[in-house]
């Protein structure tokens, strides 16, 4: 279709349009090393906003930990959890199992906020309320749809030969998913672990309503409560930087894993 | 249930095993999903303060509550507004950039990550980020219009409701405008090649190219961009509770933010349960709606 059309129109429109997209982000990460007023990089450039993020209330490293403790929890579970239920929905007839994929796949049709608010109860019954492993079971929870849909679908595009020349070697269904079947769906599994990874260490929602003690803030949150820091005064600097420490990682991973990304995309977008 | 089977004696060893990989799942989705949906009812019937927990049923008066509120009404509306106008936008432009970055333009591949990135993001940290940017003190965007002499003084982003209405408009465009581009460009893979050369053929030019066959064939694709919109939209907190708190003077206060206030300042966790159930009851409507829709629009 680019036919008849010279290409310099089309480099200024994608040109013009990717600096629209770079914009925000170039210059985020060039104001928080930048000088503001009313910052603790008042003037020239350096990391005064980055000093302010690390002795901002428990400290940056403690919100770093949180938010790693989260999300490993939270990677961790998700891929266990669904490796197993990809594999049985795959490979074995059972009474329900219809029954509880669809119910695992109507997890996506419930909001949010829905159900946060009786987690919220429920959590605090099973002694979980305010706690970093309370969050995670949540938020693995909601990873669900989408990692057992996409386990499923991996488990399914292996030979069933494969499996069965294990069996012949001796293997029950546990030494064949170890030794045969977990290499062969890897691709998979870093699917799930990049959208289990990006889901917990992003969101905010969840954090907010499970979580009440400052100390046990998931990044997002501290960086979003710390806007507001001395009387009422506002930081912008410490925001900016605070936005720089918790993209970067994204950004890293998605560049890294790109591959993996679309994939789950793929089977995403073609199943509707 | 899933345990109640697995104690019947007929049940083939192999069946057992399939039941014992599947009993993680069956333990999530039982406390973590069934359980606390059977608990929203309950407590959407029940006097239920955040402090004190349940004070037993007083039903119907959490619903009737919620919808007597004198934020509810406008918080429907606002909803409403925001989802059409960010529903248009973004789908429109996503759209235009999918076609931008077909597979056979030069440096495509590099566009479309470009275009992506900002999708990789949090919707928290893009919210914070634009936070930044609208700042009328040391954002960088203010600076910019009057120095291309568009504005003469400096532009207050989230100062008014129609203002801080499309600048949060503008945040969700440029974080997800990406994401549907890729949903999009999956479906325009799928259109085969010799569709196009046949119209071509035929002496059909460019617009009739893209009306009658890009467009119905890229139905399916544009089908799903418009569910998960919608439903996103219909369910904004984060860019509404970061980037202007619901003002000013509350004009920006979506449902499920009157839902947050109704249970963590107001309380009342009763009245907020009943607003996640009557969120819920929509959202089921207008899946079922679409759904309808989508299978007409296939059959037709």
């Amino acid at each position: 279709m680019t036919r008849g059309l010279g290409r310099t129109p089309y480099f200024v429109v994608a040109g013009g349009l990717a600096v629209i997209f770079l914009f925000p982000l170039l210059w985020n990460a060039w104001a928080s090393v930048s000088g503001q007023p009313g910052t603790a990089q008042e003037s020239g450039h350096g990391f005064g906003n980055y000093r302010t993020l690390l002795n901002y209330d428990a400290g940056l490293w403690r919100y770093l930990l949180n938010s790693t403790v989260v999300s490993a929890l939270t990677v961790t579970l998700t891929l266990g959890v669904s490796l197993l239920g990809g594999y049985a929905f795959a490979r074995f007839d059972f009474p329900g199992k219809n029954l509880l994929f669809l119910l695992t796949l109507a997890i996506l049709m419930v909001p949010y906020a829905t159900l946060l608010i009786p987690l919220y109860v429920l959590l605090g019954r099973l002694h979980l309320q305010n706690s970093l492993i309370g969050l995670s079971l949540v938020l693995t929870m909601f990873q669900l749809p989408f990692a057992t849909f996409m386990m499923r679908i991996s488990f399914e595009a292996v030979p069933r030969e494969l499996e069965e020349s294990a069996f012949v070697d001796g293997c029950g269904t546990a030494g064949a998913l170890r030794r045969v079947l977990l290499p062969a769906v890897r691709p998979g599994l870093i699917t799930v672990g990049l959208f289990a990874f990006l889901a917990a260490w992003n969101d905010f929602v969840a954090p907010l309503i499970l979580i009440s003690d400052s100390t046990k803030a998931p990044l997002p949150l501290a960086v979003a409560n710390l806007r507001q820091q001395s009387m009422g005064a506002v930081d912008y600097g410490a925001t900016e930087a605070g936005v720089v420490v918790l993209a970067v990682p994204c950004l890293l991973l998605f560049l890294l894993l790109q591959r993996h990304y679309m994939r789950g995309f793929m089977s995403g977008a073609l199943k509707g | 249930m899933q345990v109640k089977a697995a104690a019947r004696p007929r049940l083939s060893p192999r069946a057992v095993r399939g039941l014992a990989y599947a009993t993680p799942t069956a333990v999530f989705v039982a406390v973590f999903f069934l359980l606390p949906l059977l608990l929203v009812a309950q407590m959407s019937l029940s006097d239920w303060p955040l402090l004190t927990g349940d004070q037993g049923i007083n039903a119907p008066e959490n619903y009737t509550d919620a919808i007597d509120s004198t934020l509810f009404w406008p918080a429907v509306r606002f909803t409403l507004l925001y989802t059409v106008i960010v529903t248009v936008i973004l789908l429109t432009l996503a759209l235009l950039l999918a076609l931008l970055v077909q597979e056979s333009r030069p440096a495509a591949g590099f566009f479309r990550t470009v275009y992506f990135l900002p999708g990789a993001l949090g919707l928290a940290s893009a919210s914070l980020l634009f936070w930044g940017l609208y700042s009328p003190t040391t954002g960088p965007l203010s600076r910019i219009l009057e120095k291309l002499g568009l504005v003469d003084d400096p532009v207050s982003f989230l100062g008014t409701p129609t203002a801080a209405l499309l600048s949060t408009v503008f945040l969700i465009v440029w974080k997800f405008a990406g994401f549907y581009m890729l949903i999009l460009l999956v479906g325009l893979q799928r259109i085969p090649h010799e569709v196009y050369e046949a119209a071509r053929m035929d002496g059909a030019n460019r617009a009739q190219i893209f009306r009658s066959i890009t467009l119905p064939l890229l139905r399916p694709s544009i089908a799903l961009t418009l569910l998960l919109c919608v439903t996103g939209s219909l369910l904004a907190f984060d860019q509404f509770f970061i980037l202007t708190k619901g003002g000013p003077d509350n004009s920006t206060v979506t449902v499920v933010q009157l839902l947050y206030r109704e249970a963590f300042q107001r309380l009342n966790l009763g009245t907020a349960a009943a607003l996640s159930a009557i969120v819920l009851a929509v959202l089921l409507l207008l899946n079922a709606v679409q759904f309808r829709g989508l299978r007409r629009a296939d059959e037709s």
